[in-house]
């Protein structure tokens, strides 16, 4: 994999203009691809052009400070906020242009555990994550069947007998695992997460990066997590961006991450000091 | 100085022209929300349950308190009615007045008052704490259309069950009435029901019935753009609850005007 830093990115193809055999390689290596993404609120941009691939069944992380965008990008990536200008290109595909109806039924190849996790409050456990087998599948298996998979995914996240109770008789750890099973529940081909560490202790931090890591192996799922937890973005990353102040300032492996010498990123993840940086590699030179 | 002065009068221009602004922009955000929700609602599939889920909330949970107020509405108003009347040597037609300002213009509009107050609100506050939790986002990323999942049954059960009340209330307001008119201030019961007869025709229903419709489909889309649209933590889905209660209040006096205007243009 290649070290990028967006502005002088070796890894930005997929411009207007290239070969169409370069670009069907490039999304078949690439499941996600972000260009040039733009977003204001009002006088407040947010978003000042994103460059950003996400490598198709590998766990891609993108880390940045609170208020650095991270979650409004995820929410474009599924379409949940339209953009001012840029490209989304999913499967080669551009969401943008999309309609309401369109975008519904690429979706479904989306799945997506929430910050608080976003369980339905006034459903148990089990309807909660029954909920998107009946909307998808209730003309492919019967009610006994669509249980039957519920318990199964409830227990392959370590979840036993709390299929009667409610979200608020959980504990935070609990209603992410909860989250993770209706997400997971229809076999996505790419899970977003949206800090999915925020809030918990060290030891449920850990289990939720291996449930992570396990279902990114076992689904062979592409999973897009947002985080700004640097033990866990090294524990479970195959691949880290950086978003700083609306761009997507680095792209590459933990270790080339590591070794980066972007100020602004050494600094994010010395003071973090949950991971120690690695010496600056001779081609990039001194910080 | 003299700049001062400007600046000051410039910011209070803007501020004025902003109010008229807001609200043209609010009112198009909610026709835009009344057409998507048409689109989404023309399209399968077809969530029949919760339909049935939504008229049970608004129509049957809210029975009980139409019951309560129309008896007394209808009583007091045929209380007031006779003490009137009888000034003139009419009171036999004081079953006529009550069932006529009932069916064309107090049953409708209270109906719609009550039900703001109780499940307009309520839409809101349900949606507003959903949007805030992120699960209204949480659908949308299992490919469940939110408008056509939380607002379209809404907006049916509320078009379908606000008429329903309406007949509800003139029925009970009608009883209210007979009681105080007639065994309380001795109004004769045969002028009381053959003048009612004898005035009220099916137009005088239909008009009360179609303006209904019309106020359960304003609330309910007031009481969910609201509530959809609701931000900042549980301050922002009070404030949308507030909001929702007020301009459905205003929308449904303000529609009354309208289309009973069209309705009398029409020939009802």
């Amino acid at each position: 994999m290649t070290l990028t830093a967006t502005g002088s990115s070796t890894e930005r193809q997929g411009q207007p203009g290239q070969p169409a055999a370069a670009a069907a390689a490039r999304s078949e290596r690439f499941q996600l691809q972000v260009r040039g993404l733009f977003k204001s609120f009002g006088e407040h941009e947010v978003l000042r052009g994103i460059d950003l691939e996400v490598e198709r069944g590998k766990i891609n992380v993108i880390i940045g400070g609170s208020g650095a965008g991270k979650s409004v990008m995820m929410k474009h990536l599924i379409g949940l906020i339209k953009l001012d200008r840029g490209q989304i290109l999913v499967d080669g595909e551009d969401i943008v242009p999309m309609s309401d109806f369109e975008l519904n039924g690429i979706r479904s190849k989306f799945g997506m555990l929430f910050q608080y996790a976003a369980l339905f409050d006034s459903f148990t456990v089990e309807e909660n994550v029954l909920f998107p087998l009946v909307e998808h599948r209730r003309r492919q298996l019967k009610r006994a069947e669509m249980r039957e998979i519920v318990r199964d995914k409830l227990h392959s996240l370590g979840l036993f007998n709390v299929e009667k109770k409610y979200p608020a008789e959980l504990s935070g750890g609990m209603r992410k695992r909860v989250g993770l099973a209706r997400a997971i529940v229809l076999e996505p081909e790419i899970l977003f997460y949206d800090e999915p560490t925020t809030g918990l202790d060290p030891i449920a931090t850990k289990n939720v990066d291996e449930m992570i890591a396990d279902i990114s192996e076992r689904l062979r799922i592409t999973s897009v997590v947002i985080s700004h937890d640097m033990a866990s973005t090294f524990r479970i990353g195959h691949r880290v961006s950086m978003l700083y102040k609306g761009r997507i300032i680095v792209s590459g492996t933990p270790d080339e991450i590591l070794r980066h010498p972007n100020p602004d990123l050494r600094e994010f993840i010395s003071v973090s000091k949950a991971v120690d940086l690695l010496p600056l590699s001779g081609e990039h030179g001194a910080p | 100085m003299a700049d001062g002065a400007l600046q000051v009068t410039v910011a209070l221009v803007e501020r004025v022209w902003a109010i008229p602004l807001r609200f043209v922009q609010v009112f198009g955000e909610v026709m835009l929300l009344l057409g998507r929700a048409i689109l989404w609602g023309l399209r399968p599939p077809f969530r029949l349950g919760l339909v049935i889920q939504a008229m049970e909330f608004i129509g049957v949970g809210s029975l009980s308190i139409i019951v309560l107020v129309s008896i007394f509405v209808g009583g007091v108003f045929g209380l007031q009615s006779v003490e009137s009347f009888r000034m003139f040597n009419a009171d036999g037609y004081v079953g006529t007045a009550v069932s006529l300002t009932l069916t064309r213009e107090i049953s409708p509009v209270l109906t719609a008052l009550m039900v703001t107050g109780r499940a307009g609100s309520a839409m809101a506050t349900e949606l507003g704490s959903m949007r805030i939790t992120e699960q209204i986002d949480a659908l949308s990323t299992m490919a469940v259309n939110p408008i056509q999942y939380l607002v379209v049954p809404r907006l049916i059960a509320a078009t379908i069950m606000v008429p329903l009340l309406t007949m509800v209330f003139n029925i009970v307001g009608m009883f209210g009435a007979y009681i105080f008119a007639v065994i309380i201030k001795n109004v004769d019961p045969g002028l009381f029901v053959h003048n009612i007869r004898w005035y009220t025709d099916i137009s005088d229903l239909a008009m009360g019935l179609i303006k209904a419709s019309f106020f359960g489909l304003a609330l309910s889309l007031i009481g969910c753009y609201q509530g959809y649209n609701a931000s900042g933590g549980a301050k922002g889905v009070g404030t949308a609850t507030m909001r929702a209660v007020v301009w459905s209040s205003v929308a449904v006096l303000s529609l009354d005007f309208g289309i009973t205007d069209v309705l009398i243009t029409l020939g009802l």
